[in-house]
């Protein structure tokens, strides 16, 4: 599946968008986070961070479609 | 009937909000502008980085107007937000409400830029001049 990243969150990752291949069958919102961690472990350091499907906040047992748009919101700082 | 006036732009124009919430019903307006500081913890800030996810900030400013609009009874609402690079002094986000009395429309305009800043995504990176640092990010 496709992840897009924005703010800290893509200068972890080094893109501004990947292709995760290697995730578990049938994953939630805490899976990808779990996967992120564990594969990037600045991600740990941060204040927090959510995952937006189809451009909304997802709660963490919110299962993730294949066409599903989905995108890192490491802490907002708008204003 | 209200109406909501919802942008991320590239520069504020900070001269027309008068005309975007102006309205028969409303005696009173309220305008928060948020601009570049020069200063953080001491620290010179040289300049602002701002970026988005449109789609998404979008939907969640156009939640939050909404969410002003019936709980203060407002007959229009702004929300703009820039991106891009901003020097000092520049604006980067104006909110504004308008309603019949000023009670509701103070109460509202600060229900939107606090909400806004908690959860519209948008990222601020502070240059300093020998360093970048993304706001808020860590703890």
């Amino acid at each position: 599946m496709n992840v897009l990243f924005f703010g800290i969150a893509r200068d972890i990752v080094g893109a501004s968008e990947l292709t995760i291949s290697d995730l578990i069958k049938n994953p939630t919102v805490n899976d990808l986070k779990e996967y992120l961690i564990a594969k990037y472990s600045d991600f740990s350091k941060l204040t927090s961070f959510a995952v937006a499907v189809n451009s909304e906040y997802a709660k963490d047992n919110v299962p993730l479609e294949r066409n599903d748009e989905i995108a890192i919101i490491p802490p907002v700082s708008g204003g | 009937m209200e109406k909501l006036n919802i942008e991320i732009v590239d520069t504020i124009d900070t001269s027309n909000v008068y005309a975007k919430l102006s309205h028969a019903h409303s005696g009173g307006i309220c305008v928060f502008i948020g601009a570049v500081r020069e200063f953080t913890a001491n620290e010179e800030v040289v300049a602002l980085e701002f970026e988005t996810y449109k789609a998404m900030a979008l939907k969640e400013m156009h939640k939050i107007a909404e969410e002003a609009v019936k709980k203060w009874n407002l007959n229009s609402v702004v929300i703009e937000h820039a991106v891009g690079a901003k020097k000092i002094e520049e604006p980067v986000v104006i909110v504004g409400a308008s309603s019949a009395h000023r009670p509701e429309c103070f109460d509202a305009c600060r229900y939107l830029i606090d909400t806004l800043k908690e959860r519209v995504p948008i990222w601020k990176k502070e240059m300093f001049k020998n360093k970048e640092v993304w706001v808020s990010a860590h703890p």
